[in-house]
């Protein structure tokens, strides 16, 4: 991966009637990267695909792939690969006739033999080479998602573009495409452009992730950073669970729970405020004389969510490991972890 | 078990009556056409099946009317269909106006169709071509209810928008896009819209024989004022020839035909 962008989106504007798509949306992405676009239906994240597809004009703004400015460039000559939500397999076609397309394109360039061969190696890294002459109809929908990808990185696309193609999947073939996604994106370095509004799916694959809200884009950072350290009450809300807890706020910390935990930056410096914390940042101990009570645990594996009322009649989320949690009573004493956390504070009301 | 056999036993009943409801027509024509017609004839008699051969005019009309509905077909493969998909991809506000037009000539009696069209017929008459096969150009558009109706429910069920912009992606312009991409995948429709198509123009009377062009059905309708029993027989066999026709051309189709070209 170079530290060089080597796509760059500067200032995207697009209004769809009155409504702004895409506001004054920037974003770099360096080569080999693979980054992802999370946000909540209507953010713009599509919009901002689409326009570096080609597929969307914008009313301002400016796109460089590769040193090249390619605002202004058909769709058809962007030489972007590209993965959609609804099953886009061409149904005539068989799935080797499907990976074979693009290069057929180029036919000048690709010779039949040469052509057949790269259709051959790329069924075969997304393991559908013994279906290669089945029809669309005749394949499940990962097996078309992954045809669909053979396809789309055929032509070597200078950068790959994958609109929520995971969405139409059932949970478990979802996470073993999406590990296919990664692995043959690490093997053949292609830059990614990832759309989702599943946030366990961009934080799983992605180096970086970029939180949209209103076409706009509020924080892009690794995923552990954007989990443990994010800038706006958005990200902090959007990217996994928070318990929003009542506290007052004096010079870069928040007393919440009976104990001080430090304020992340972007937080109010003073007053009341909301700190917004993680499940997991929240230490349960059993104590029958304790704050809170317990009144719902859901088991999910490895780790047990705890739904527990406070005296003063609030709620919080906990998670801890399960083993930790057999055992625990009805009463328990409720605490914040303040091993190194820090928690982000918005303002109250 | 008991419910398998009382559901084909409903399927076959189903069957049989529209079966005799199709054949009982047919064979009364059949009938008709070998009964005997002249003085000498005894019993059933294939003079008037013979008699076809004998028709020049009638073999001429065939030619005529086959090569008018061939043109009619390029003009619904070249001009209807991929109109119809530049509509759906490109311009969905004029989908409800664009079928609003197509449907007209439905609604327009075929009379006033030929008041309307007749000067312009005169005039293409005497100055290009009194040849029946220039009705191409009102018949493709007495078809276009039909066949715009059945692109039209072909295309609602394809996410065609994703194809094309998968297409786009991959390299493709907007004419491959159309040909090789929509249009394969919509066949079935377009099938379906061209028999349609084919059996108007075939059958089509009224515009013919009032505008006086010599086509099939209009010599069908002069030989039956002369010989009953051989028009019987002449539809009959027309009848069987278009059955024929419709069942070995589905055959002759290959799956993952691409019409595949560029005009861009």
């Amino acid at each position: 991966m170079k530290s060089s962008a080597y796509v760059q989106l500067v200032d995207l504007v697009k209004y769809f009637g009155n409504v702004k798509a895409l506001d004054g949306l920037s974003l770099d992405i360096a080569e080999g990267e693979l980054v992802a676009l999370l946000g909540p239906s209507g953010c713009g994240k599509t919009t901002a695909l689409r326009a570096l597809a080609g597929l969307q004009e914008l009313d301002r703004g400016q796109m460089i792939v590769d040193g090249k400015d390619v605002t202004f460039q058909k769709a058809s000559n962007r030489g972007m690969g590209m993965v959609f939500q609804a099953y886009s397999l061409f149904p005539h076609m068989t799935a080797r006739e499907n990976v074979e397309y693009g290069l057929k394109l180029r036919a000048h360039k690709t010779a039949g033999a040469k052509r057949k061969a790269r259709s051959a190696e790329l069924l075969e890294l997304v393991g559908l080479s013994t279906h290669a002459n089945h029809y669309p109809y005749q394949l499940s929908g990962g097996q078309q998602q992954r045809v669909a990808l053979a396809r789309a990185i055929a032509i070597s696309p200078k950068v790959l573009l994958l609109d929520e193609p995971l969405s139409a999947l059932d949970a478990k073939v979802r996470t073993q495409l999406r590990e296919e996604i990664r692995r043959i994106q690490v093997e053949l370095g292609t830059t990614t452009l990832f759309v989702t509004h599943d946030q366990e799916e961009a934080l799983g694959i992605a180096d970086r992730v970029g939180v949209m809200c209103n076409g706009q884009l509020e924080q892009i950072a690794a995923p552990a950073e954007l989990y443990d350290r994010p800038k706006t009450a958005f990200v902090a809300e959007f990217v996994g669970l928070t318990n929003p807890i009542a506290g007052k706020v004096s010079g870069g910390s928040i007393e919440i729970l009976g104990g001080v935990v430090k304020t992340l930056s972007g937080s109010i410096s003073s007053g009341a405020g909301i700190a917004l914390v993680r499940p997991e940042s929240i230490d349960v101990v059993a104590s029958k004389s304790g704050n809170a009570t317990i009144f719902s645990a859901s088991f999910l594996g490895a780790t047990c969510r705890l739904s527990i009322s406070m005296r003063d009649g609030s709620r919080v989320t906990a998670q801890l490991p399960s083993h930790d949690a057999v055992g625990l009573g009805t009463g328990v004493s409720v605490n914040v972890s303040l091993l190194d956390i820090a928690v982000f504070v918005k303002a109250a009301g | 078990m008991k419910q398998t056999i009382k559901v084909r036993l409903w399927r076959w009943t189903i069957i049989s009556i529209v079966a005799f409801y199709i054949l009982v027509p047919l064979y009364a024509m059949f009938d008709f056409s070998t009964k005997p017609f002249g003085f000498a004839d005894k019993g059933r008699t294939f003079r008037a099946w013979q008699m076809i051969g004998e028709q020049q005019n009638l073999f001429l009309a065939v030619t005529r009317s086959l090569i008018t509905a061939a043109i009619v077909m390029a003009l619904i493969l070249f001009l209807v269909v991929p109109t119809a998909i530049w509509v759906h991809l490109k311009l969905p506000l004029l989908r409800r106006p664009f079928e609003l037009l197509c449907l007209l000539p439905l609604a327009i009696p075929a009379i006033v169709i030929v008041v309307g069209i007749a000067p312009l017929y005169r005039w293409i008459s005497i100055n290009l071509s009194e040849s029946p096969i220039t009705l191409a150009g009102v018949y493709s558009m007495l078809i276009l209810p039909y066949t715009y109706r059945s692109l039209s429910a072909a295309l609602d069920v394809v996410d065609v928008h994703t194809l094309a912009e998968a297409a786009t992606t991959l390299g493709a312009t907007i004419s491959r896009v159309i040909f090789g991409i929509i249009m394969p995948t919509i066949k079935t429709g377009i099938i379906n819209g061209s028999f349609i198509a084919i059996a108007l123009v075939l059958g089509e009377f009224t515009i013919s024989n009032i505008l006086n062009f010599k086509t099939f059905q209009v010599v069908i309708a002069q030989i039956g004022r002369s010989n009953g029993n051989v028009a019987v027989a002449v539809s009959l066999a027309s009848l069987l020839f278009v059955v024929f026709l419709l069942l070995i051309i589905p055959t002759k189709k290959r799956q993952g035909a691409v019409l595949d070209v560029d005009l861009a």
